[in-house]
């Protein structure tokens, strides 16, 4: 009795017979890494305050915090293995559904992309004009020491009508010392320690970047370069007033006031508004003016339900043929089935944006294959019909072989003794396939044609690379008859002549809310669901 | 030939019940291969006219036909040697998105299907329901967010800014996590938990069990989510296109969707030809090399 040795103290706890064996070297890569993240994390915390962003350095320092907490004591192990996933997940996941949706009540767009400050601040500093009488300063441009001519940040270095030199910035004037500073026969400064002169080309190829700067001189004045050699000191003719939140601007012995007015400033009598828009909140009306806007809403309307009848005939006419192809080929005695299949999937296995590029070439209306073989003259992707015809017998063939795939082994999974039975009470071929074989093919691809349905009803790639949403109306270059919800959202987003991001980010909500709903159905569905194990 | 059995069991059409035994040849398939044979044609007279088109030495729009009359590798010279379309950057940019997206997407999906299979921890529920709600809302949605966020990220890091492949790669790995949990824990949910035991009853750490042991026991699952991620990286157009402006450093899609837009489409033809056909290789062959993998992911949910 006494040999039977000490029970455990919990008895719960598995008995640990072996020591903990990690190799040295796991440790290091373990450690190695999180100093790697550590480090990874000063540089951009460090990169974020130069730029003087403070949430950056609150997110990246609570994402640093966060590894090192887990990984670098012996608790939360579930976290361990959660945490890459999750930070991804939050950051590029979760953060551009919010931003996206609060984009989405808002204006932002082509010239209404600053804060209302900053606009005010730019349309002032775009009014310097030159104050007539008064000195030029010499001007040459150059970068800080070691900085890369093409894309570092510009200083001026000036010598002023007094003789005195300075350096001027983004940030302001300061005085630059003697020592060391050369002067050439131009009376242009030629050579300065801690920075490098740009030559005439470099200067020239940075000239918009100049056009850009202006150095802020007391309150509201600024020096501006002209040319590559001068710069002058000017007085803004607008000015701000906070009490009323007006802009005042004399000009030519003239007075305007502008006042703020859709985003812009805009003169109180009416007429063209000052260039520069700021970004505001609009509430609802980007929803709005989807929903009852004549012009939008019309259009609008029109690419929805193209959208649906798209998805919808695309999985229809999909499932079809590799429905009838799955059961042409289900028949064991047939020979040469592997061949069949191989071929069968080579559609599906070309990337779609192969697919979509040669269909396009084929559909062209001159020396494309369609019309050539079919002896046609069709304007494929010219005639707003012709072109969803053209784009449903590309998606047709680009999805076959993944429905036919899909029902093969639906097939091959339906229990052969039901068939028999059906045989022996005496149903004929296509009794058997009506009654039996159908619902039980159905029962399994049910959820896969809803997928089908979501996955096409944003199948960007295919329209965009086969009509770019085309052909246009000529009245409205805005909506095109083969556009889909996405595809128009792109356009308002990155390339009509006035980006609008934040209609295109109401357009991407609406689509949030269908695809949702349509997830939502299959999700209460899945049974599975009360039994997560 | 008459079956003693059959006829004693006398079945009303005995003939359709043996049917199944009977070493009858497929007399009655013939039909089936000459819809099969239009299958066929159906399914390869595109691929056929790629080639044709790529091989086609005249190498423009007007001279492509179905059927080549000449031979050449005329238009794969043109394509490596035309140094305004770099189009061995394109490639090699496709496979390093495609091949590191997808290593990390599986990386990241086997580590948190690890947790979610063997460990119990507070909020494991709701966040396995919380991944597939997320779901709902397919990335490529929040492209405009996408947009803005990473042309303000390029200003502070400028290695992560549009145009960088590498923030494209971080934008793909957002979803890395949901997409592929539910089909990875599926699997892991299927090796024994005794094994694990057995491993820590040695004195195996949890990480030692994860990397060497059960990494192992599920790389069918892991080669599956591999390649249907490769094929979806690799394919991917919406967002390539609004990260990538600078020709260096673009796709393959984005790089030969710009040589079929504006006016030289129809002489550029056959370079687009021979380069599209060369792209389509290393999915092709994926798909013949490993059907079952890919197919059997597939019916599990994903659609490309």
């Amino acid at each position: 009795m006494a040999a039977v040795p000490a029970s455990p103290k919990d008895p719960l706890q598995p008995l640990r017979l072996g020591t903990d064996n990690t190799p040295w070297w796991a440790h290091a890569i373990k450690w190695g890494l999180l100093g790697l993240i550590l480090l990874a994390g000063a540089y951009v915390i460090q990169r974020v305050i130069s730029n003087g962003s403070w949430l950056g350095v609150v997110i990246t320092a609570f994402i640093v915090m966060c590894v090192l907490a887990v990984y670098s004591t012996r608790r939360a192990v579930p976290m361990k293995y959660l945490l890459p996933g999750l930070i991804l997940l939050v950051t590029l996941q979760i953060w551009p559904i919010v931003y996206t949706v609060s984009t989405a009540f808002t204006n932002y767009g082509q010239g209404h992309t600053l804060s209302k400050e900053d606009a005010t601040a730019r349309t002032i500093a775009d009014s310097v004009q030159e104050i007539p009488g008064s000195e030029r300063y010499k001007m040459s441009v150059a970068v800080k020491e070691g900085g890369d001519p093409t894309t570092a940040e510009l200083f001026m270095l000036l010598v002023k009508p007094d003789g005195t030199l300075h350096v001027g910035s983004k940030d302001g004037l300061t005085d630059l010392a003697k020592d060391g500073v050369e002067v050439g026969g131009t009376g242009k400064i030629t050579k300065a320690p801690g920075y490098t002169v740009l030559n005439a080309k470099q200067g020239n190829a940075r000239s918009k970047d100049l056009d850009a700067l202006t150095v802020p001189v007391g309150k509201q004045g600024g020096l501006k370069a002209v040319g590559l050699s001068q710069a002058f000191e000017g007085a803004p003719t607008i000015t701000y007033d906070a009490k009323a939140d007006t802009l005042t601007q004399v000009k030519d012995g003239k007075t305007t006031v502008y006042v703020p007015k859709n985003a812009y400033w805009s003169p109180k009598d009416g007429g063209q508004a000052l260039p520069t828009g700021w970004k505001e909140n609009v509430g609802f009306k980007n929803f709005s003016n989807l929903l009852t806007n004549e012009t939008i809403r019309a259009g609008f309307l029109k690419i929805f339900l193209w959208n649906v009848a798209f998805a919808a005939i695309s999985v229809l006419s999909t499932f079809f043929l590799g429905m009838l192809l799955a059961l042409l080929f289900n028949d064991d005695k047939l020979k040469g089935k592997g061949i069949y299949r191989s071929i069968l999937i080579l559609p599906y296995a070309i990337p779609g944006f192969v697919t979509a590029l040669v269909w396009a070439s084929m559909f062209n209306q001159d020396f494309g294959l369609v019309n050539s073989l079919t002896h046609l003259h069709i304007d494929w992707l010219g005639n707003a019909w012709a072109a969803k015809a053209a784009i449903l017998i590309t998606n047709l063939w680009l999805g076959f072989p993944y429905m036919f795939l899909v029902c093969t082994g639906a097939l091959q999974s339906i229990p052969s003794d039901v068939k028999e039975a059906a045989k022996i009470d005496g149903a004929n071929a296509f009794r058997t396939l009506r009654s039996i074989i159908m619902p039980l093919l159905l029962v399994a691809v049910g959820p896969l044609l809803i997928a089908s349905f979501a996955f096409n009803f944003n199948n960007f790639s295919l329209i965009y690379l086969l009509t770019q949403g085309g052909p246009f109306n000529a009245s409205d270059t805005s909506i095109g008859s083969t556009d889909l919800l996405i595809t128009y959202a792109f356009r308002l987003a990155f390339s009509g002549a006035s980006p609008n991001i934040g209609l295109a980010s109401a357009v991407c909500i609406f689509i949030f809310m269908i695809v949702a709903a349509m997830s939502y159905s299959g999700f209460r569905r899945t049974a599975s669901l009360e039994e997560i194990n | 030939m008459s079956n003693v059995a059959d006829a004693a069991i006398a079945v009303p059409e005995s003939r359709s019940v043996t049917v199944k035994s009977s070493p009858r040849p497929a007399t009655g398939a013939w039909w089936r291969h000459l819809l099969g044979l239009l299958a066929l044609i159906w399914a390869l007279f595109p691929i056929v006219f790629l080639v044709s088109a790529a091989i086609n030495p005249a190498g423009s729009l007007e001279t492509s036909s179905l059927i080549p009359k000449h031979m050449s590798l005329a238009n794969f010279h043109t394509l490596f040697a035309d140094t305004s379309r770099p189009y061995t950057s394109w490639y090699k940019n496709s496979m390093i998105i495609a091949l590191s997206g997808a290593l990390g997407s599986v990386f990241i999906g086997a580590c948190a299907a690890y947790a979610f299979s063997r460990m119990r921890f507070q909020g494991r529920r709701p966040g396995l329901l919380a991944l597939l709600l997320l779901q709902m809302f397919p990335a490529m949605l929040t492209f405009p967010a996408l947009y803005l966020t990473f042309a303000n990220l390029g200003d502070v890091i400028p290695a992560l800014g549009l145009n960088s492949i590498w923030a494209l790669i971080l934008c793909y790995l957002g979803g890395a996590m949901g997409a592929n949990v539910w089909l990875l824990k599926g699997y892991f949910d299927t090796i024994p938990k005794e094994l694990d035991e057995a491993a820590k009853v040695d004195g195996a750490s949890h990480a030692r069990i994860f990397f060497t042991m059960t990494l192992r026991l599920v790389m069918p699952i892991l080669v599956t989510v591999f390649m249907l991620s490769f094929v979806g990286l690799f394919s991917e157009f919406l967002l390539a296109s609004i990260f990538l402006r600078n020709v260096d450093s673009q796709t393959l899609g984005v790089g030969l969707y710009t040589m079929t837009i504006g006016n030289e489409k129809n002489r550029l033809f056959g370079q687009f030809a021979s380069g599209a056909l060369l792209a389509s290789l290393p999915v092709v062959l994926l798909y013949l090399g490993f059907q079952k993998y890919l197919v059997g992911g597939m019916t599990q949910g994903s659609v490309k």
